[in-house]
């Protein structure tokens, strides 16, 4: 290889992220020192995006086998189960905080744009969206733009590309104040046997690149770090990433085409660390590797170096291996749908990468030391209890006074009602088309869990995004514990049967032993519930360093997106009473507990306690009974206990067909911890007079006790013989909230 | 005094703009082939009462930076004139 | 009856549009946008989506596709042509129909289910609607707003053009109840000829007993039952 230019030294490799130990190892594995533009494919390919070196030993402790799965963790862009019939679903949830918080509306979108090209890389069609946002204090001018560009972003992106997006969770709290969470979900369907692989192999066959054409995106820090080596760069750098939702929806046809066409032998998305993550993933994982010559990617403008074709992270790109002799069906395909289409490059049997630019070899690499799994590096991170978890411990109940009267309770209603977290998303909702692909069974009937008709057959996916992370801070542990629980109470409430979870990890910076401590919590907590639902991880992503030097890291948010499979249409259950006199009754226990409720923290302003009541055991038997009422068909409606506690259970139910209720409280329990406490493992269901009898029976033979609570009633929100407000004022206040604060 | 400023608002250079991407691609399509590097931004006028073309200007400067352009992604110019 | 459903490059209800007519028993097929041929369709359909991004204008750049050359000879020989949201965006700009569609006056996308009332039984497509309905139909639009200058909406008026506006669940047209701004509520229209229609709501999506609301079947057998008398 020539070398025209000075080679870099460990300074250069501490610019772009590496630490000195690795620039070493590297050393050793090339047998001598990297030039420039292989120090920083290293330098990518070792970052946590793309290595997980920091995660990966706890992430492996996680339970990833179950009879359904048809790629599992790690081994494809998207975990896939089977929902049988030959129907396999591909999904996946991802971050995109960091470009978020930046320009949050291009940052959403090509998070949007991201997820959903790691589904149908597969093979599979998008079919439902989903996403979990997470914004600091509403008040802060700053927010108010983040939440309106993020959602403007992701409604622009997803309409346009058409897969409507039904539903995801949205929750404020001034630990994001600095750093927004934006988590996109996407799931796909695909025929089983149809999924295509991000692998290459087959001496001599051709490699593509098609889609957009490569530009400056995304290369910041390599660029700042060439500049050792280099002139400075005269051309600014594009400080963010622009999606193009058109681009993206001719992208997923043309690949589902050419997936179709029996051509391919393996298809993978560039997104983060673009070229060089595809070539050598797909090669390491085929066991081979290529030989590619840059000269030939379309580029958006010219003179670009190795490295920054190598890196860019430019969107809306796929790279394909196809079979040789077959190169004009993929020609054909994509320029049917007027997208680039290149060869720029073969398959070698050498597993080494070689790059060349105007016939010159820029940089020789071999593909199985630069990815998770082969030669790059694996951490075992120290981490340490932070002190707040003990003082949380020490919190007790009887320090806050209880709800004094009637008239408290009016005003913790309120509270609640018209609390951002707890208020309704329409306003964010409706600027996501929810109705396309006419397979939403939400539109006219609300549930607790997405539910998403599969066309061509009787089956339905029930999808969820959840993660109170107020309880995460609380205890990492019993916190994602509770986490995945409540995504399979939510998608057992809907009619569906826990399937498998995808996961997206959101926390501060690593090297903080506190900040990893949150991490192996939450961990330790996934993997206890996940065993418990029989709900393997299939994927998902890490995303560290949401942290800021003034404000600290944000509150542990390992988000949980669940699978669940409905067989038949009408196993489903919505969450809304239907008439007036069905009886309201509780399955599980109401406890004496406020812990980390949203009343106890923004009402009582105490920041500081446990998180929650809860007992894997009992939420089992709970969710085993939920799912017998609705199959015994003994039940008219069905929704969980979580923010908010009973009333804003009761509340929501009542909303959608502007009823009311009357119930008696509980005079065994504090009248806080009765009506607005978050204890889990709660199902609210109603229950109409000819079914009464059937519920009764198959109470009677459950594991987990019923509690009558009282009626449904017209309009008033009733207790204990006491209107604490009509259905009409509890609307008013839950439908106006965020547009009082974003129209 | 009145002056007119009129305003450009357009994608940076560096920056991929889908919409005079796809325009391109329309007018390939009408055979308008010798058509290259379509690229769509905002024209904007707006009048504004200063004592001089200097303040006018500065005032644009900052009604550019702070609200009618998002730096991060686009860059602007503007000729004021005497209204 | 053969239906054509017009797939131009970022068209996303081709396949919505198709399944239902399929799902209706229909002789449908999906017509390329670089094809120059009807293949003998008889009632063509251009779908909801975001032709070309939607950039430039909607439908501004979809209106100059191969295929519009001859989806407006059809139309000009009085074949039957709807355009259904990105579909009647195309159609004006085609000069199909008459006004523009423009942003919502809340100038922003809106997805959720609307009402609609109609207006004239005088077409092929509300030939046997009921006057005195609510249809509960989903619309998601962000460029959904009719205007037309005043001489034109009142030809609309007089030639007995206007199809669909806008209501409330009980039916009532009134500026509460104007979902986008649009002139006179105006959601859904036909030519003088009666041959061409474009409605901004999406009956497609409301047509599968699975989604708890056939309302918009209602709609699209219109076309149907009309035919094969």
């Amino acid at each position: 290889m020539e070398n025209q230019e000075v080679l870099p030294t460990v300074e250069t490799a501490k610019k772009l992220g590496l630490l000195p130990e690795e620039f070493d190892k590297i050393k050793v594995i090339l047998g001598r020192t990297p030039n420039f533009t292989e120090l920083s494919i290293f330098s990518v390919m070792w970052s946590e995006h793309c290595s997980y070196k920091n995660s990966i030993v706890w992430l492996k402790t996680l339970p990833k086998d179950s009879p359904r799965m048809l790629a599992k963790a790690g081994e494809e862009n998207a975990g896939v189960v089977d929902l049988g019939d030959g129907i396999g679903c591909a999904f996946k949830i991802e971050s995109h905080n960091h470009p978020s918080a930046l320009e949050p509306y291009q940052g959403a979108a090509t998070g949007v744009g991201g997820i959903n090209r790691d589904i149908f890389t597969m093979g599979a069609r998008p079919i439902a969206q989903l996403n979990s946002l997470r914004f600091g204090n509403l008040d802060n001018p700053r927010t108010k733009w983040l939440v309106k560009g993020v959602v403007k972003g992701i409604g622009d992106y997803g309409n346009a590309f058409g897969i409507p997006t039904v539903g995801g969770e949205v929750y404020f709290d001034e630990c994001y104040n600095i750093n927004p969470l934006v988590n996109a979900f996407s799931a796909g369907i695909l025929k089983a046997g149809k999924i295509a692989s991000a692998i290459s192999y087959g001496v001599g066959n051709p490699v593509f690149i098609v889609g957009s054409a490569t530009g400056k995106d995304g290369i910041g820090g390599a660029s700042f770090a060439s500049e050792d080596i280099s002139s400075k760069s005269s051309e600014k750098l594009p400080a963010v990433q622009v999606g193009d939702p058109f681009q993206e929806k001719l992208l997923l046809e043309a690949s589902l085409e050419i997936i179709d066409a029996d051509c391919v032998i393996g298809i993978q998305d560039m997104g983060a660390a673009g070229i060089i993550c595809s070539t050598s993933e797909m090669s390491a994982k085929g066991e081979h590797g290529m030989e590619i010559d840059l000269s030939k990617v379309p580029t958006r403008q010219p003179n670009m170096k190795p490295f920054e074709i190598l890196l860019s992270e430019s969107q809306e790109r796929m790279l394909i291996v196809v079979e040789k002799g077959k190169e004009h069906i993929a020609k054909k395909i994509f320029d049917k749908w007027d997208l680039n289409c290149e060869q720029i490059g073969v398959v070698t049997d050498s597993k080494r990468l070689r790059f060349y630019q105007d016939g010159e070899l820029v940089a020789d690499v071999p593909a199985d030391d630069l990815v998770l799994g082969g030669g790059a590096p694996v951490y075992h991170r120290e981490y340490r209890e932070p002190a707040y978890f003990q003082e949380f411990k020490k919190f007790k109940i009887d320090s806050i006074a209880d709800v004094s009267d009637k008239e408290e309770i009016k005003s913790v209603a309120k509270h609640l009602l018209s609390h951002p977290n707890i208020a309704s998303k329409k306003w964010i909702a409706q600027q996501y088309d929810s109705t396309i692909g006419r397979a939403n069974r939400n539109t006219n009937a609300p549930s607790d869990a997405a539910v998403v008709q599969v066309h061509g057959s009787e089956k339905s996916i029930v999808i969820t995004v959840d993660c109170n992370s107020r309880y995460v801070n609380a205890d990492p542990e019993e916190g994602c514990a509770i986490a995945v629980a409540e995504a399979a109470r939510n998608i057992t409430c809907a009619g569906g049967e826990p399937v498998a979870i995808t996961n997206c990890l959101n926390f501060g910076n690593p090297y903080v032993p506190e900040v990893y401590w949150q991490f192996v919590g939450a961990i330790k907590g996934m993997k206890k519930s996940c065993e418990a639902f029989g709900t393997p991880v299939t994927g998902g992503n890490v995303s560290f360093y949401n942290q800021s030097s003034d404000e600290g890291p944000v509150f542990p948010t390992p988000t949980i997106g669940m699978l669940g499979l409905m067989e038949k249409p009408d196993n489903m259950m919505t969450l809304d009473f239907k008439e007036d006199g069905d009886l309201i009754y509780l399955i599980g226990e109401n406890k004496n507990d406020i812990n980390s409720s949203e009343y106890l923290y923004s009402y009582r302003k105490t920041k500081g306690s446990p998180a929650p009541y809860f007992d894997i055991e009992a939420e089992k038997s709970v969710q085993e009974t939920v799912k017998n009422l609705i199959l015994g068909k003994a039940i008219q409606s069905a929704h969980d206990i979580s923010d908010g506690g009973l009333f804003v259970t009761l509340a929501e139910s009542s909303m959608n067909r502007q009823l009311g209720f009357s119930i008696k409280s509980d005079v065994s329990l504090r009248q806080d911890a009765f009506l607005f406490g978050e204890a889990q493992s709660r199902v609210v269901v109603s229950v109409s007079g000819t079914q009464q009898e059937t519920f009764e029976k198959i109470m009677s033979e459950a594991n987990a006790p019923a509690k009558f609570l009282g009626k449904v009633t017209k309009e008033n929100f009733v207790i204990d013989s006491e209107t604490i407000m009509t259905c009409g004022s509890a609307i008013e206040l839950y439908e106006g909230t965020l547009p009082s604060y974003l129209a | 005094m009145k002056f007119i400023a009129e305003i450009d608002v357009m994608p940076q250079k560096e920056i991929l703009d889908p919409q005079g991407k796809a325009v391109k691609l329309g007018l390939h399509n009408l055979g308008i082939d010798a058509i290259d590097n379509v690229r769509i931004g905002r024209h904007i006028t707006l009048e504004i009462d200063a004592d001089s073309k200097a303040l006018a200007g500065e005032q644009v400067e900052i009604a550019c930076r702070k609200l009618l352009a998002n730096l991060i992604m686009e860059e602007f110019s503007y000729e004021i004139k005497e209204a | 009856m053969k239906f054509g459903v017009v797939v131009f490059p970022g068209s996303n209800c081709d396949d919505d549009t198709v399944g239902v007519l399929q799902a209706m028993d229909q002789d449908v097929i999906k017509l390329w946008h670089k094809d120059t041929d009807l293949q003998g369709c008889d009632f063509i359909i251009l779908p909801g989506g975001f032709s070309y991004g939607d950039y430039l204008r909607s439908g501004a750049i979809a209106r100059f596709s191969p295929i519009m050359e001859k989806v407006i000879e059809h139309a000009n020989n009085g074949g039957y042509l709807l355009g259904i949201c990105n579909g009647f965006q195309v159609l004006v700009e085609a000069g199909l129909l008459p006004g523009v569609l423009l942003r919502n006056d809340f100038q922003k996308f809106v997805s959720k289910n609307i009402y609609l009332k109609t207006i004239s039984n005088n077409a092929l497509l509300t030939n046997g609607l009921d006057l005195n309905k609510a249809y509960k139909i989903p619309v998601a639009h962000a460029d959904g707003r009719y205007f037309a200058d005043a001489k034109t909406v009142q030809e609309l008026i007089n030639n007995d053009q206007i199809l669909f506006k806008y209501c409330d669940k009980n039916g009532d047209i009134s500026d509460e109840t104007n979902l986008n701004g649009s002139i006179e509520n105006i959601a859904g229209i036909c030519n003088a000829n009666r041959n061409v229609f474009g409605m901004m709501p999406h009956p497609e999506r409301a047509a599968d007993p699975m989604l708890g609301n056939i309302d918009g079947l209602e709609i699209l057998q219109q076309i149907v039952g009309e035919i094969l008398v």
